[in-house]
């Protein structure tokens, strides 16, 4: 029912792509990240919620058709439904199914309730095609209620000492979650660019933590002791240095690794990640009762080998998926926006 | 260990150095007696022997975890730290553990006489009674390097902003033999074990580079002219039967070459030289690279030394029989230096030769061939200059010759270590040879933090193996490597040696067809030599 493609996964009865990176007629798209909703298709199928994600990220005047959760369409003969993913807000895995064979397509995951993300619902199949961004056993997150201790700590520390928190963290979904752990501690100041994201996401009706627009010409004074969220593209930035005092934090699943908190010169790193670690991909995996899965992008050859090792046929799939890249390039955007 | 967990969070996240002091600075000013001492026995190599073999302690990690090797050595190539890996292998710790640092050294070092199964119970109650982070440091402690950026340096400067006291007499004391069991952190720090004013250094005299032509610099009759070393720039103290070595960056580095000691030692008179430490054997002069595989250990190998062995080159006297006479004429305090080279004489102790030259036009062809003795340049010296405090612009000027270039393409990277784990920073490199290719040189700095993601993700796209810490990649990524000289060796496939290689640019302009071939490259040893015999 699938062949993996140099435009995408496609899906051979449906005449469709999945989260295609190169033009197509149709496109389902599994969530608003820049890696998997790309330009250039004519029709775009998504879950509702990430409409309006793909218009303001891609273009006012594309061809999008929605689906809630769990509400299917036939599309030639092929039954399409979205379930959630867990990932950011509108994330959808995408599950086929055709004479009597089921496929999920995950995208992106994870599976731990972050409490502003509808939380992941583990669909069964017989294909599963499966992201593996952590894919390692290093990687294990704290529980949301630990990292938020975490975050609250590092932050009210910061304003002991007369510091402003700055978070940095990519406009769309981790912005949003920052800003859901470290609600009700302070005023939330948002960069423009999370700013814009934030209104995308709430033009969906979704209601969102309060924040503040940072203006680009902000007086000290406004934001001093206060929490601001930045676009990684800001490190090191003109901005940055007119913050007074800043404490700087980068929150992603990469700061498990003291190397990489260490790397990029700020004051602290939190392992705060949209992603599923190790337990959460190897759970999701087994509670699909697939006979074989397909590994995506992150650390496929160890997933793959691994899953092989203990009994599920596993195989990898090299796509252009892989957040780096295209969230590199849309962070240098954000940052002169 | 809460203090102590904090600590070392506050160092390690930073790479600011005066971020790093005012973190010991806060923990010296609050931590009790012992764990300071401990603190700076960890930092200083004075820690006890190692109790637990870290292959055991990988054993008991994986059975622990139930993960195969191989999927543990990924984690490993990935974090690039065993303690850490550990660590964050680890299930979640089932209760906590607070317990000082000094409970937990003193426990380590009764740890070392038990039997195996004794030290697994006991390792096996930390690890679930601890976080990642507090696990980390307790395989630390255990053994092995915390890999934070804290040198003595570091250390002294932090002891010396809390008590205001002289640096060097603190590197000094803490250097010096104390027993964590028997002296208080006052009294190692104001020095009650050790004699300060006879290891006193005084501060070196640094030069600038040449900035302008040779004939401004007046009469060549007024110049010393000398060959730069590329070794470490060091200070001999040898004052009332005692010696000692220190290095440019004010640390104290007597222990780590035994052979300079043993001769010195032996010398007439009191005095304080300065010189650089350099590799040499049978004569010649070793890459700096060598002297590297010297430098920084607690232990030296009998097969080390012999392999590597260490002499000093004089350049100047700074204190002679108790007096200082650093207010002398260049030419006067020569003739102090050549007098105890006179009365001293040891194979791998000279005096620094003088280039005897009439006229300035002449120093430019030594200059140029001064790769050929593995040296990096000139030094001229105003004969009538004093030995100046730090760097002073006009009296010493250094004079390196511009380094040789080539262009290879990349064919394996590996990940960094500790801030750098991430990413793939160690790179090799190759020239044509014949149908294929032969490795160079590896190479690890020059680049950008940008370029370096990019090459990264560059070799996560092409890596042609995937399991490991090396990725064997598309030979396409086409650098340009610099490096200060270049010899023929039988100990390198590709028969030739370069000295300090780095990566001077990334070359995206350049594809695998316009590198350099090994006879390119071997051409560049005739163009750089006096003699063709090398
Ligand atoms: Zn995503
Ligand atoms: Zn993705």
């Amino acid at each position: 029912m699938i062949k993996f493609t140099k435009k995408g996964i496609y899906c051979i009865p449906g005449k469709f792509y999945l989260d295609p990176w190169l033009p197509v007629e149709y496109a389902i798209i599994s969530h608003g990240h820049a890696d998997h909703a790309r330009w250039g298709m004519k029709h775009y199928l998504c879950h509702t919620h990430t409409k309006n994600i793909l218009k303001h990220r891609i273009s006012d005047d594309i061809l999008v058709e929605t689906l809630g959760y769990n509400e299917p369409k036939t599309i030639n003969g092929v039954r399409v439904s979205f379930h959630p993913a867990g990932h950011i807000i509108g994330s959808a895995q995408i599950r086929l199914e055709h004479k009597g064979k089921v496929v999920v397509f995950t995208g992106d995951y994870k599976v731990k309730d972050d409490y502003i993300t509808t939380p992941f619902e583990s669909v069964k199949c017989h294909e599963f095609i499966t992201e593996s961004t952590f894919g390692l056993p290093i990687y294990k997150w704290l529980p949301e209620k630990v990292l938020q201790q975490q975050l609250h700590d590092w932050i009210l520390q910061n304003k002991a000492n007369n510091r402003t928190s700055v978070l940095f963290g990519y406009s769309l979904g981790k912005a949003q979650r920052i800003m859901k752990l470290v609600e009700g501690l302070d005023e939330i100041l948002v960069h423009n660019a999370i700013y814009h994201s934030n209104n995308a996401i709430e033009s969906s009706g979704i209601v969102l933590p309060k924040t503040t627009r940072l203006d680009g010409y902000f007086n000290k004074a406004d934001v001093q002791n206060k929490i601001i969220i930045m676009p990684p593209g800001l490190l090191g930035s003109k901005m940055l240095t007119r913050v007074p005092n800043a404490a700087t934090a980068i929150c992603s699943g990469w700061m498990q690794v003291r190397g990489n908190r260490r790397w990029r010169g700020v004051d602290a790193g939190f392992a705060v990640s949209d992603h599923a670690d190790w337990d959460g991909l190897l759970q999701a995996v087994k509670e699909s009762e697939a006979e074989k899965v397909y590994v995506t992008h992150g650390s496929q050859a160890t997933f793959t080998k691994y899953l092989n090792k203990i009994g599920i046929k596993a195989q990898e799939v090299i796509t252009e998926y892989g957040d780096n890249e295209l969230e590199a390039a849309e962070a240098k955007k954000e940052a002169i926006t | 260990m809460k203090r102590f967990s904090e600590l070392i969070s506050a160092i390690e996240i930073t790479n600011k150095t005066n971020a790093k002091i005012e973190a010991l600075v806060q923990y010296f000013t609050h931590a009790a007696d012992k764990d300071k001492l401990w603190l700076i026995a960890l930092f200083t190599g004075k820690r006890p022997p190692r109790p637990v073999k870290s292959s055991l302690m990988k054993q008991w990690c994986a059975e622990l975890t139930e993960l195969p090797e191989w999927l543990f050595l990924e984690s490993y190539s990935t974090v690039g730290d065993l303690g850490e890996t550990i660590a964050l292998l680890l299930p979640q710790p089932t209760h906590h553990i607070e317990k000082s640092l000094d409970a937990w050294m003193q426990e380590l070092i009764q740890l070392k006489s038990k039997t195996e199964s004794e030290k697994k119970a006991y390792v096996l109650n930390a690890w679930s009674g601890l976080n990642v982070q507090e696990r980390l440091l307790f395989n630390k402690l255990i053994g092995g390097s915390f890999r934070i950026g804290v040198s003595k340096k570091t250390l002294v400067n932090a002891l010396a902003k809390l008590t205001n006291m002289d640096a060097n007499q603190l590197m000094h004391s803490i250097i010096g033999n104390w027993d964590i069991n028997s002296i208080t952190f006052d009294e190692l720090l104001l020095g009650t074990h050790i004699n300060y004013d006879n290891s006193k250094p005084y501060p070196f005299c640094l030069a600038y580079a040449l900035e302008k032509e040779l004939n401004q610099l007046g009469d060549v009759n007024d110049w010393q002219v000398e060959y730069k070393w590329d070794g470490i720039r060091g200070q001999i103290v040898k004052r009332n039967g005692e010696l000692f070595i220190w290095s440019r960056g004010e640390e104290l580095v007597t222990q780590q070459f035994p052979e300079l000691v043993e001769v010195f030692e032996t010398w007439q008179y009191n005095f304080v030289i300065d010189g650089e430490i350099i590799a040499i054997k049978d004569s010649s002069v070793l890459l700096f690279n060598d002297l590297q595989k010297r430098l920084n250990r607690k232990n030296i190998s009998k097969k080390l030394l012999e392999e590597v062995p260490v002499g000093f080159y004089a350049y100047d006297i700074l204190e002679f029989e108790n007096k200082d006479i650093r207010e002398k004429s260049l030419v006067e305090r020569r003739k102090k230096l050549s007098l105890i080279f006179k009365q001293n004489t040891a194979k791998n102790i000279q005096l620094s030769e003088t280039v005897a030259v009439t006229n300035w036009n002449a120093l430019h062809e030594i200059r140029e061939n001064s790769r050929s003795v593995n040296s990096e340049g000139l030094m001229l010296k105003q004969k009538h200059s004093p030995y100046h405090t730090g760097r002073k612009k006009g009296d010493w000027w250094k004079w390196k010759v511009d380094p040789l270039t080539i262009d290879a393409v990349m064919i394996y990277a590996q990940k960094g270590s500790g801030r750098r784990s991430s990413k793939y920073t160690d790179y090799t490199f190759a020239v044509k040879k014949d149908d294929g290719l032969v490795t160079v040189a590896k190479a690890y700095s020059g680049l950008t933090d940008a370029e370096i993601t990019e090459i990264s993700r560059w070799v996560n796209k092409n890596a042609i193996e995937k399991f490991g810490p090396v990725r064997t990649v598309k030979a396409e990524l086409v650098f340009e490597i610099a490096f200060e000289g270049i010899a023929l060796s039988n100990r390198h496939k590709s028969g030739v040696a370069l000295r300090f290689p780095r990566i001077k640019r990334w070359r995206k302009d350049k594809t695998i067809n316009d590198i350099d071939t090994i006879e390119s490259v071997k051409d560049l040893i005739y163009a750089n030599s006096n003699n063709n015999e090398l």
